[in-house]
């Protein structure tokens, strides 16, 4: 099964089997990773599943789509390698990908 | 009670209201008892997407489950169910479920939520005709929704429409029957209730409006709706989406102070400070809103209560409350809604709905209250922090598409 690293705005670092399939929102917030809140589900619709790529990854996890960035351009401290983690499906090519939290969702 | 002396938790209602409370109590740092107590046999899962993404197929239950159910073993949430709690007595804090068993609590939180109300109308039983609320409401509903079977949704609300949209895209035959003069009456203005109709129209919809169902027919399965005039439609699978009623009945069993839902404090404390009630179930002063109570049904006050709750509970400090906020699927149109808006007096439009993207706004005097956008996130979350920090902006500004909409809400006051 794919493994995704989850590393908090601390520093703490989750290493999480993540189904293929499932979103890398889904694996952290059935782990209960914290900093990702996640409010609606899945629906793109809060803008509270916010991470950074690690930028070795960004080519592979692709890029976000108009509404996904509408949605960041109006988070806090986004940056080029920020997505909506609802928005990332895990899948066999992304075994190994590394995400950090931003400070808050909020 | 001081939160040190609170050792024993029950959460009445294991949906995402539950769900989320013991899930964020043990979050904080609690390390007492908790009992999360569900009537249906499924652990806490998200409702909305029963009525857009699981009712055709595109997602399974396990995906729906709020934490997997491996997970509350583990985290020592003793999860009862399908147990239906059914009094509650408050002078010894104890709680008692179907066959006699009882509870003691120090702090208990309910979280019941709502019941679909039932037509009522004689053949409301029959085989076919179905209520909506619950992953065993979707799972008997979905073999039915095969393309070419006639289905008819009583209500135009919000699930009514979403089930629609699904039917067709499904290819059943629809057709929604509303009561009042236009779809969506309770929950968004006629300019874009008069969208979603023109949209679920040109997608095969066809709607009575200004109808008034009088008897499900069939002998032992649905074959049609009469309504009140004597006319009759066809229909294999009837669905009634005519709103929830709170349930309330163990709140009022127990006396506790009852206006629309269960009444609570900003801190969702009901009349008995050892008692909680969040979610559907619950009116709460709210806070953006000169503390007008309202009893919400959505996710975002579901997960509202449970933060609040945990912290009150832990004695952290108060939660911020957000800006109420709503979604709604239909084909490929995503509503988003924030802020309440009734009692507007003005509304203005960001772009037209032609484009099928557009926003909504909705004033009451210079004040925003809140925003129906349609396939505009932007003008969504732009709206919806405006909200949540009581700015506003003129009508003929917040719609000049000119400036983007993160200028626009950097520049509101």
């Amino acid at each position: 099964m794919p493994k995704v690293t989850y590393i908090e705005h601390n520093g703490k670092e989750h290493v999480i089997d993540a189904p293929a399939g499932q979103t890398v929102m889904e694996a952290a917030v059935k782990h209960a990773v914290p900093g990702i809140d996640a409010d609606c589900g899945g629906a793109c619709a809060c803008a509270t599943c916010h991470v950074y790529v690690d930028p070795e990854w960004l080519a592979k996890t692709g890029e976000a789509g108009s509404m996904e960035q509408s949605m960041l351009d109006f988070a806090n401290d986004v940056e080029t390698n920020s997505r909506l983690s609802c928005q990332i499906k895990i899948s066999a090519e992304l075994d190994g990908l590394v995400v950090r939290l931003p400070k808050s969702q909020h | 009670m001081t939160t040190g002396e609170i050792k024993r938790i029950i959460i009445i209602g294991a949906g995402q209201a539950g769900g989320e409370t013991a899930q964020r109590l043990r979050q904080a740092g609690f390390d007492g008892d908790i009992t999360l107590i569900g009537e249906e046999p499924t652990p806490p899962y998200q409702r909305p997407p029963l009525s857009k993404a699981y009712l055709k197929g595109e997602l399974p239950m396990d995906r729906l489950l709020l934490r997997p159910s491996s997970m509350y073993a583990e985290e020592q949430i003793a999860l009862l169910t399908p147990v239906k709690a059914v009094w509650v007595d408050r002078a010894n804090r104890k709680v008692r479920v179907e066959g006699g068993r009882e509870l003691s609590y120090d702090a208990l939180v309910l979280a019941t939520g709502a019941r679909p109300r039932k037509l009522p109308l004689v053949g409301a039983d029959l085989d076919g005709a179905f209520l909506f609320r619950t992953a065993a409401d979707a799972d008997a509903l979905r073999p039915r929704m095969v393309a070419g079977a006639k289905l008819i949704v009583i209500g135009a609300g919000y699930i009514g429409l979403e089930a629609a949209a699904v039917a067709r895209q499904l290819g059943l035959d629809v057709t929604v029957i509303e009561t009042a003069v236009r779809p969506l009456a309770r929950v968004t203005s006629p300019e874009v209730a008069g969208f979603f109709l023109d949209e679920h129209t040109r997608q095969g919809v066809r709607f009575v409006l200004g109808g008034q169902p009088a008897i499900i027919k069939g002998q032992d399965r649905v074959t049609g709706v009469g309504l009140a005039d004597g006319g009759e439609l066809p229909a294999d699978i009837v669905i009634a989406g005519i709103g929830v009623t709170p349930e309330i009945t163990l709140a009022q069993h127990c006396g506790l102070t009852i206006d629309n839902g269960i009444v609570t404090d900003a801190q969702c404390r009901t009349s008995d400070p050892n008692i909680f009630a969040i979610g559907d179930c619950a009116s709460r002063p709210m806070a953006h809103y000169d503390d007008r109570v309202a009893r919400l049904e959505s996710v975002h006050n579901a997960v509202e209560g449970a933060k609040i709750v945990a912290a009150t509970i832990m004695d952290k400090p108060a939660h911020t409350v957000e800006a109420p906020w709503f979604w709604s699927d239909q084909y490929d149109l995503k509503l988003q809604i924030a802020g309440l808006f009734q009692g507007y007096d003005h509304v203005a439009f960001r772009g037209v709905m032609a484009d099928r993207s557009f926003a909504a706004f909705y004033y009451k005097g210079d004040r925003l209250i809140a925003v129906d956008a349609v396939n505009r996130p932007g003008e969504y979350l732009g709206a919806k922090m405006m909200i949540q920090s009581k700015r506003t902006l003129p009508p003929d500004v917040i719609t000049d598409e000119s400036r983007p909409m993160k200028e626009l809400l950097a520049s509101a006051r």
